[in-house]
């Protein structure tokens, strides 16, 4: 019974929430920008047409160029099985699941690039060279986060960690961990200090670029599954921000939410860095993951 | 754990890596204003940790002192010094970002390693004191050597010496004030020194690069 009723929250969050999430984000800039916005709902309307249409495949690109989407998705969604949404535990927890969930997102961005690469365009190429210079040096941040969360509570499994997060709140480590999380987010899912979501100009693209060749469902696969990874990663950073909330469906969802117009709000105030400095801000936000590791290992008396 | 004081001290050293990570003079400058407010703030904090008693007279100064000194005069003094030389950033330093930031996350946890080893002879109000403290003297003299513009230099001084602040906190209940005052004054006097010397330098050069002062001329 408990797990039918976690596996129904984990679906309706992981599933059903992420075009959700898009909508706010857009529906922010809009009110900041004072325009009416599209319609919060729209994303669900987006992927309904999609699904609809027939896609279209050039005839130089192969079966790794169809898998891409496929594969991101499938493995966002695996990813995010190794969360706890809401009810207790995640549905799939052992030892060291965080490992398998960084790189999970890792793969689903190895499939984008390997399409991308696979259509033979220079504009992909470029897109998929940048979406891995920035996921190699976002990773290391992500470690930092993900080890400074093992020193603070002393488990491997991410239900775990954010079952033994209670007592976290007044810990100056961890609110370092969020903030660089935070960033590391905004790159992850392509927002706009690292790239802009809404640009018209394939040179400066990162993410939209790679989707340039898909169609049809495969198109649909890609945005929902850019969605679910900006779904998956606020649900990590409310987990940490705020561990009392990751363990009830509607707060976690509410938090969810906040971040999504938190991302709102940013993309207001802020403008694409420059390329050479996107190198700066992940290295500096790997820095800054470090120091919450090494002020944590102070802390907890270890070092 | 002191919760107040501890991220008090978090703060300081992602204020001084943020110092290190920035090429605009002014944000480098309001860093260390930031680190001055931090660091008034800092003694009330440790001095409140356990109870409600009303803090003595002798960190009330100390907690003063830094404000009007360290948050106020100095990056006000400084950024009209910037104002007056025309220099809004650090175009060619001496290493760039990138390195900067990878040094000065290696040297903070170098700082964290060394204060781990370093054992205090009584107990210090706060874990992270000693760390902090050592973070910021050695990021301060990453910023004197890594930069050429004479302010970031300064401002690499000031954080050098806001590190030997903290650590005189750890020790502020053994300590006369009249030791204290004297830092903070000495400090002051120092900043106005170096102001006038970056008014000279960007008089004499029509910048403030420091390197121009190595060559010698006939």
């Amino acid at each position: 019974m408990r797990t039918a009723v976690a596996c129904t929250w984990a679906a309706l969050l992981l599933l059903a929430l992420p075009p959700l999430l898009l909508g706010i984000v857009v529906r922010v800039k809009a009110i900041a920008a004072g325009r009416a916005g599209a319609p919060l709902l729209q994303g669900y309307r987006d992927l309904a047409r999609l699904l609809r249409k027939t896609p279209v495949y050039s005839g130089t690109t192969t079966w790794v160029f169809r898998a891409g989407p496929i594969v991101a998705l499938a493995a966002t969604a695996a990813a995010g099985c190794l969360l706890p949404l809401g009810a207790g535990a995640a549905l799939l927890a052992f030892e060291g699941d965080l490992v398998l969930f960084a790189y999970l997102l890792g793969l689903g961005r190895f499939a984008m690039m390997s399409a991308a690469l696979d259509t033979g365009s220079s504009f992909e190429g470029m897109g998929a060279s940048r979406e891995a210079a920035i996921g190699s040096l976002g990773e290391v941040a992500v470690f930092l986060v993900l080890v400074t969360l093992v020193v603070a509570t002393g488990e491997l499994s991410l239900s775990a960690i954010f079952a033994g997060l209670d007592a976290g709140g007044g810990n100056p480590a961890l609110w370092l961990a969020a903030a660089a999380l935070a960033a590391v987010l905004l790159a992850e899912n392509a927002r706009i200090p690292i790239d802009d979501p809404t640009t018209h100009l394939e040179l400066t693209m990162v993410h939209e670029v790679m989707a340039l060749d898909h169609s049809g469902p495969d198109l649909a696969f890609v945005e929902y599954g850019a969605a679910m990874k900006l779904a998956v990663t606020s649900a990590l950073l409310v987990g940490l921000v705020w561990p009392a909330a990751a363990r009830q469906p509607i707060a976690l969802a509410g938090g969810m939410i906040a971040v999504a117009v938190a991302i709102g709000l940013v993309e207001s105030a802020m403008a694409r860095l420059r390329l050479p400095r996107v190198k700066q801000y992940l290295i500096g936000s790997a820095a800054l993951a470090g120091v919450a590791l090494a002020a944590e290992l102070v802390l907890r008396g270890a070092a | 754990m002191s919760g107040a004081a501890d991220f008090l001290l978090a703060a300081l050293t992602v204020t001084a890596l943020y110092a290190v990570a920035t090429s605009r003079l002014a944000a480098c400058v309001r860093a260390s204003a930031l680190q001055g407010f931090i660091l008034a703030a800092l003694p009330l904090a440790l001095e409140w940790r356990d109870g409600l008693a009303p803090p003595s007279p002798h960190v009330l100064v100390l907690a003063f002192g830094a404000l009007a000194i360290k948050a106020v005069a100095i990056p006000a003094l400084l950024l009209r010094s910037i104002r007056a030389a025309g220099v809004r950033r650090e175009v060619e330093p001496m290493a760039s970002l990138h390195i900067s930031i990878l040094g000065a996350a290696a040297l903070v946890a170098l700082a964290f390693w060394i204060a781990g080893q370093m054992v205090p002879p009584f107990r210090l109000p706060s874990r992270l004191l000693v760390p902090v403290a050592v973070a910021n003297v050695l990021l301060g003299f990453l910023l004197v050597v890594a930069r050429r513009q004479a302010v970031t230099q300064v401002v690499g001084y000031l954080v050098l010496e806001n590190g030997v602040f903290v650590f005189g906190l750890g020790l502020a209940s053994h300590q006369p004030i009249a030791v204290e005052l004297s830092v903070l004054l000495d400090v002051l006097v120092g900043v106005f020194v170096m102001g006038i010397a970056i008014n000279h330098i960007s008089q004499a050069f029509d910048h403030i690069d420091t390197t121009a002062l190595a060559s010698l001329r006939e």
